[in-house]
């Protein structure tokens, strides 16, 4: 199974849509479009068919210059209809003419056009759609791109998304054969399952292909929202914490690359420095690459001991280059590694993580949270603040009133009172809640939010592995490595459990736990029982893991740990990759909008 | 004889064949008709005409009936429209009627009503003398001329959209004869003006034409165009034939019929020859002048095909045609074609006869060209068994052939079957091979289905192998829609015999069957039927055209596609006559209410808040009411709002976020007063925030009063100041704040602050004065290594040694050098 197919498939439906309006043409795009684009099809390619000037559409736009004819690339949203319904109205109202066409990704909402007619441009603007969903962003990486996932689904209760996904993953099997073995971990991914199995039973062609994929997990965000709020310790993850990642390219700045240009880079498994590394943890990541930087060395010195002209020929042609561009790698990285340590080392993160490891095993409370008042007193950013507010009412199922009252209100006092609504929003979503006094509910109705059962959890499934056992970080042997080896993600776990179990019988009391589990088996791998050693089926052993509401870069380096110790394909698709700092930054709210 | 029908015309040979014995021999009496019929075997429409019998004028309406090819009548009505000038069929066989005032009338063969259109205002002002219906290149066209001679033309009869073509100059009298030629994608009208003909296009051009005739052919009285329309034929008024090519360079012939009368019809008998009907009298002439002359026992009807002429009597159903090529190479008496020769064989070798064995040897060369000859001669053949002997003939050759590709053989049996199957009377197509060839198969089976032939045409499906959904799907699909026009039948019944027959069949849409329903007033049914459709994306929006709202509601949320909850809500919203019916009707569903507050959100946040006031819940009406808040540009007016959310905030019992509400109203009006003090902005800032605006601006009075009023804790207070007056570089009110008596902070922290601004001369005066515990750690900050080093060794610490080791990476290269030579020191010290 190759996911480049997607990708392909991809883009011919592009050429199409873009060859349909013959002649040249302007794009405008989604600010957020634009990576997934590029990684999609490239500006070379859209110039290739047709594309004249491309724009990024913003907010307050009146118009735009360009040509006669005009496409817009937009995610179907209410807002964006009014920016376009305003150029079409400010240009006409200029007396140019143009031929407008709105294509939505990753398909046309009824409620969008409703807009554009209320606007009165309707008229003026052919529509189309490019269903742009999963896309491919590494060998074992899908992502459909939608970062509003988490906020749009958990805490807004808005269902548009769940369509999407299981579209989605319908689209998916079509390309790649019906999986027959699926398991949802949590409430929002069975709704998923269901939808997904109503749109299997609305289309049409039900011939049976052979399918590539043996067994689906999808995977609920709520189901571990702890996960997110820990602290980084991979290389991947850190490098997206500090610089930033989007779809898989990075920009570095003067800091890292050493002169005053910035460097571009594509992380995927296609740079075999980065392949090695990307899933390290940060301690083991510079001694790697000093090795490495020593290998290297040892070839160049290669050179004085070339003989005769023709191998001195062979050396610059071939070795040389690859060479100069593995070194050119390798001084980004270091590079990297340099400003990633001096910006922890400027914050105090040694402190913050040993808070973070002793919320995780439930000891020291008390110094915890005298930990987050400094951290309040100190006026450290936000985020991080939360960060760890969070952890403390996940691990604790809830902070005491007491305590609550006490951090919020410091937290709205430094960092403003437009954060009530956070706290609000935070509640809803179970990430920082109250315990209830016994007895006296709330009389205004069911309780907001959700409880966190991370103390069951974690003594049925041993997430944070037991004291004085040392986690080789190194070597590791168990994929709690990614945190310093003070926490497993439950999902992760869960994935793990039901891989070499091939069932969910033993598991019903975690499922409850974490929101219900579910299991829809249409093949059974061959009974374990018999002829020992009958092979399985290959396809079986592919996995497809979705998460919904995104997943960070360290729980996909946990499941690729997962999959080398099973001997499994895991191939992750996620609504989007996210952190802590895109996570709670999407839910914060901002004052002055 | 095989041969005893056929007629020599020239070279070649013409030959009649019945058809069928009609049906309606003994009732109708073609000669009291207007007769209009539809070429590929289609119906026959008859309109019983009466000022051909009746002596007086009467005022009774003409009675129009449709019959199948074997005369069996489909449908009958009494018109009751104005007069119909022309009627004729359109490709799709709808009857197109032509009245005198323009207006087209449309009905299917079951003479229901379809549509209407009109010929354009001119023609209704001035009525029209006659109409043509021809085939374009795009379907069917009508073609007007009116009373005052000109003409407008529709190509398409689906799309009319009205031309009126150049006008023949000096026409001021009607023109003897005109007819359509189509050509170059152009349909042109050729007018005969006495002897001359003109040519007159869409472009507002118009072309003499000049047939070459002799001298005393008189007018040119009658037109008849191929049905290629690549020929022509034309009678004069002297009874002269003209023969030539449709844009007259080309003559073929002058054939003199002596006949002073003009035909009743002359039309051509495929793209061959011409016929021309005088009452009883049919003569075939043809482009070399030979002729065949029938006579038939009544008034008869002819009809042009593509290879042949049907003609249509009281008794009988006849098609005459060219004997195809292949036909008479087998049964030309005397052919030594190999095909011949096969079919000898065949014949003898089921006599059992060793002559067989004779003919197979002489054309042993030539047998694939035999068995090809036989096949495609028993296309040509109307009647099973004339195909039986010549495909048994094909089917004996092939026995000789080692690698013959059966596809033909296979193919030609399994048309010959369907043909049989719809030219047998009770269907009434009488298609020949060729016409099937140029009409293909799904037209077929789409006219089975206008025939109501359900079952015939899922056979037929099933039998070629067609995919479902091209074939039986589509077909049971129309059989679905016919069935409830039904009116008669009981609506459950109705709908139960539909979904047995159809859940089973893929890709039948039941949102399109009920749409059906619907248009046809049944209601109840269309809501049944929907009740089967799997695809909610179809079914939503005909629930909500049938006024289902809440059924509509509940499928959509059911569906999961929130675009469709939406389609309804905000159809819901328009149609409802309040806002607050509204929401009592959405508010037991809870994904209904979440998304249209979603849509208010971005709307309208005054409208979510309206919202949650009806339903009670004060918490988020706060919470709206502080969001809306920030969007004000006073604070004052900032202050009010947020005073209506706490309020919210008490009624829900929610006394926290009261509280914090009440706090932020007061920090507004404390910061409402200081802008009006001092001329700065303090808008959006938090308390922390406005605090250290002022210690930076040296407000200390302020501080000192919002601290107390806000009870920030010491130690919080501490450090803010702290940083704050390192920020704004006040050293010497940093130093004052220093020897306060029991500062609720180490002095770590003013060292913080100091290297935080880089301020190193500043953090050192602070290290001195440092508890000795801390003095290792704040050495290292200000980046004393030695000193720190020192201290350390001072303290007997290793720990704090080993830390100041692991800072060394900071400090320069000599004295971490001595920092790491002191270790002995502090070894030595121990």
């Amino acid at each position: 199974m190759d996911l480049q197919e997607l990708s392909k498939l991809l883009k011919t439906q592009l050429a199409h849509l873009l060859v349909s309006i013959p002649e040249s043409k302007d794009l405008v795009l989604d600010a957020d479009l634009t990576k997934p684009l590029d990684r999609v099809a490239g500006i070379s390619f859209l110039k290739e068919h047709g594309v004249d000037k491309i724009f990024k559409l913003e907010a307050g736009q009146k118009a735009l210059p360009g040509c006669g004819q005009r496409v817009y690339l937009v995610h179907p949203k209410m807002t964006t209809m009014k920016y376009i319904a305003d150029h079409i109205k400010t240009e006409r109202g200029k007396g140019e003419r143009r031929a407008y066409k709105i294509v939505f990704v990753p398909r046309r909402l009824h409620i969008c056009e409703k807009i554009l007619e209320s606007e009165g441009v309707m008229g003026y603007v052919t529509l189309d759609e490019f269903p742009l969903e999963l896309f491919p962003l590494d060998t074992d990486l899908l992502s459909l791109e939608t970062p509003d996932f988490f906020k749009s689904f958990y805490l807004e209760n808005d269902t548009t998304y769940l369509h999407t996904v299981a579209s989605s993953l319908v689209n998916l099997q079509r390309l790649f054969g019906k999986i027959p073995n699926v398991y949802t971990i949590g409430k929002g991914a069975k709704m998923t399952y269901e939808l997904m199995q109503s749109m299997f039973e609305a289309h049409v062609d039900r011939k049976e292909s052979k399918f590539h994929v043996g067994q689906l997990f999808i995977v609920d965000r709520d189901v571990d929202l702890i996960s997110p709020m820990c602290s980084a310790m991979t290389y991947e993850a850190l490098l997206d914490e500090t610089f930033g990642i989007e779809c898989c390219m990075i920009n570095f700045d003067s800091s890292v690359t050493g002169d005053n240009k910035d460097t571009k880079l594509l992380l995927t498994s296609q740079d075999e420095i980065y392949s090695q590394i990307r899933d390290r943890h940060f301690a083991h990541v510079f001694s790697y690459l000093s090795a490495k930087a020593k290998d290297l060395q040892a070839i160049y010195s290669k050179k004085n001991n070339l003989k005769t002209v023709g191998d001195m020929k062979e050396y610059v042609a071939n070795e040389l280059r690859v060479l100069k561009h593995q070194q050119k790698l390798l001084a980004t990285h270091i590079g990297a590694c340099e400003v990633i340590m001096k910006t922890k080392n400027k914050s105090d993160f040694e402190s913050f993580i040993r808070t973070e490891h002793s919320l995780l095993e439930g000891t020291d409370t008390k110094e915890n949270l005298n930990y987050i008042e400094e951290c309040l007193q100190k006026q450290f950013s936000p985020t991080l603040t939360l960060r760890l507010m969070c952890l403390l009412s996940l691990t604790q199922e809830g902070l005491s009133a007491r305590d609550y009252k006490n951090l919020t209100t410091q937290f709205l006092h430094s960092h403003g009172f437009e954060h009530l609504v956070t706290f609000l929003s935070l509640k809803r979503l179970g990430l920082l809640t109250v315990q209830e006094v016994g007895g006296v509910g709330n009389r205004a109705g069911p309780s907001l939010g959700k409880k966190s059962n991370y103390r069951m959890l974690n003594r049925r499934l041993a997430l944070v592995p037991k004291q004085g056992e040392e986690t080789d970080l190194k070597t590791p042997t168990d994929m709690s490595y990614i945190f310093s080896g003070a926490y497993t993600p439950i999902s992760c776990k869960l994935i793990e459990q039901i891989l070499t179990r091939d069932t969910l019988v033993g598991l019903e009391e975690v499922g409850r736990l974490c929101g219900g589990l579910f299991s829809d088996i249409k093949q059974k791998k061959q009974p374990a029982s018999g002829r020992s050693g009958a092979p399985t089926d290959p396809v079986m052993k592919v996995a497809l893991v979705y998460f919904l509401g995104g997943c960070t870069y360290s729980e996909i380096s946990a499941l690729r740990f997962i999959s080398r110790q099973l001997g499994v394909r895991i191939i992750v698709a996620t609504t989007a990759i996210v952190s802590s700092q895109s996570l709670l930054g999407d839910i914060m709210e901002k004052s002055g909008r | 004889m095989a041969t005893a029908d056929w007629n020599p015309l020239g070279e070649v040979y013409y030959r009649k064949c019945e058809l069928y014995t009609m049906e309606w021999s003994g009732l109708v009496d073609l000669a009291k008709h207007t007769v209009a019929a539809s070429s590929y075997g289609g119906p026959i429409a008859l309109m019983k005409d009466d000022s051909k019998t009746a002596r007086v004028t009467t005022t009774i309406k003409p009675v129009i009936s449709v019959y199948n090819a074997a005369g069996k009548l489909l449908s009958q009505m009494r018109w009751n429209s104005g007069t119909v000038v022309t009627m004729g069929w359109s490709a799709t066989e709808e009857l197109l009627c032509v009245q005198e005032d323009g207006v087209v009338l449309v009905y299917d063969m079951f003479l229901t009503f379809k549509k209407t259109f009109s010929m354009g205002q001119e023609a209704k002002d001035v009525k029209i003398l006659d109409a043509k219906i021809f085939a374009s290149f795009q379907g069917t066209g009508i073609a007007v001329m009116t009373t005052s001679f000109r003409i407008f033309l529709i190509s398409n009869v689906d799309s009319p959209r009205i031309v009126r073509l150049a006008e023949v100059p000096g026409l001021n009298e009607a023109p003897n004869c005109w007819t359509i030629v189509v050509s170059d994608r152009q349909a042109r009208a050729l007018v005969a003006k006495g002897g001359e003909l003109y040519l007159v296009d869409q472009g507002g051009q118009f072309q003499q034409q000049q047939a070459e005739l002799s001298e005393n052919a008189g007018d040119i009285t009658e037109l008849a165009v191929s049905f290629n329309n690549k020929y022509l034929a034309l009678c004069t008024k002297n009874g002269a034939l003209w023969i030539g090519s449709a844009d007259l360079q080309k003559k073929y012939c002058e054939f003199n019929t002596s006949s002073p009368m003009k035909p009743q019809q002359l039309v051509w008998c495929g793209n061959g020859a011409v016929v021309a009907l005088w009452d009883k009298l049919i003569l075939v002439v043809g482009p070399d002048k030979d002729w065949i002359k029938y006579n038939m026992d009544c008034s008869v009807h002819l009809l042009q095909e593509e290879d042949g002429l049907r003609i249509i009597g009281n008794d009988t159903h006849e098609f005459l045609q060219k004997v195809p090529a292949v036909t008479e190479q087998i049964f030309k008496i005397g052919s030594m074609e190999p095909g011949a020769m096969l079919y000898e064989a065949s014949k003898e070798f089921q006599k059992r006869n060793q002559k067989a064995d004779e003919y197979i040897r002489m054309i042993k060369d030539k047998l694939e060209v035999a068995v090809n000859q036989c096949i495609q001669a028993a296309g040509q053949e109307v009647e099973p068994g004339k195909q039986r002997t010549l495909l048994r003939a094909a089917s004996f050759g092939k026995c000789f052939l080692t690698d013959y590709r059966p596809e033909l053989f296979v193919n030609m049996c399994q048309m010959l079957r369907v043909l049989n199957q719809v030219r047998h009377h009770s269907v009434g197509i009488p298609l020949t091979y060729t016409q099937l060839e140029h009409l293909s198969m799904p037209v077929l089976i789409d006219r089975l289905v206008l025939r109501k032939l359900f079952g015939l045409s899922v056979r037929i499906c099933q039998y070629l192998k067609i995919p479902d959904a091209e074939g039986r799907s589509r077909i049971l699909a129309h059989w679905a829609c016919f069935k409830v026009q039904q009116k008669h039948e009981d609506e459950e019944k109705l709908a139960r015999a539909i979904s047995q027959k159809l859940l089973d069949v893929p890709g039948v849409s039941f949102s399109e069957i009920a749409s059906q329903a619907l248009e046809h007033g049944r209601k109840q049914l269309a809501v049944k039927l929907l009740d089967y459709e799997p695809r909610a994306s179809e079914q939503v929006p005909l629930l909500l055209k049938m006024g289902q709202d809440q059924t509509a509601l509940t499928k959509a949320i059911d569906s999961g596609d929130t675009d469709l909850v939406y389609t309804v809500l905000l159809h819901l919203r328009d149609k409802m006559a309040s806002a607050g019916d509204f929401f009592m009707m959405i508010r037991t569903m809870p994904i209904a209410c979440s998304l249209y507050i979603q849509y208010c959100r971005q709307q309208n946040l005054k409208l979510v808040e309206d919202l949650y006031y009806q339903e009670d819940n004060s918490l988020e009406e706060g919470n709206c009411k502080v969001i809306r808040s920030y969007t004000l540009e006073h604070l004052e007016e900032r202050a009010k709002l947020l005073e209506d959310a706490m309020n919210c905030f008490h009624r829900c019992k929610n006394e926290f976020a009261a509280k914090q509400t009440e706090e932020q109203v007061r920090l507004l009006r404390h910061q409402r007063r200081l802008e009006d003090d001092t001329g700065n902005s303090y808008a959006d800032l938090s308390l922390q925030q406005t605090l250290r605006k002022l210690i930076g601006d040296g407000n200390h009075g302020h501080v000192e009063k919002l601290r107390k009023e806000f009870k920030v804790p010491d130690k919080r207070f501490w450090m803010l100041k702290i940083s704050a007056l390192a920020e704004v570089g006040d050293w010497s009110e940093l130093e004052k704040l220093s020897k306060t008596k029991k500062p609720p902070v180490t002095l770590e922290v003013f060292v913080d602050a100091c290297m935080k601004q880089y301020n190193r001369t500043e953090a050192v005066r602070y290290v001195s004065r440092v508890q000795p515990e801390q003095r290792v750690k704040c050495l290292v900050k200000v980046g004393q290594f030695r000193e720190a080093a020192e201290a350390a060794i001072e303290n007997k610490s290793e720990e704090d040694f080993d830390y100041v080791l692991s800072r060394l990476g900071l400090a320069d290269r000599q004295v971490a050098e001595t920092v790491r030579g002191m270790r002995g020191q502090l070894m030595a010290r121990r």
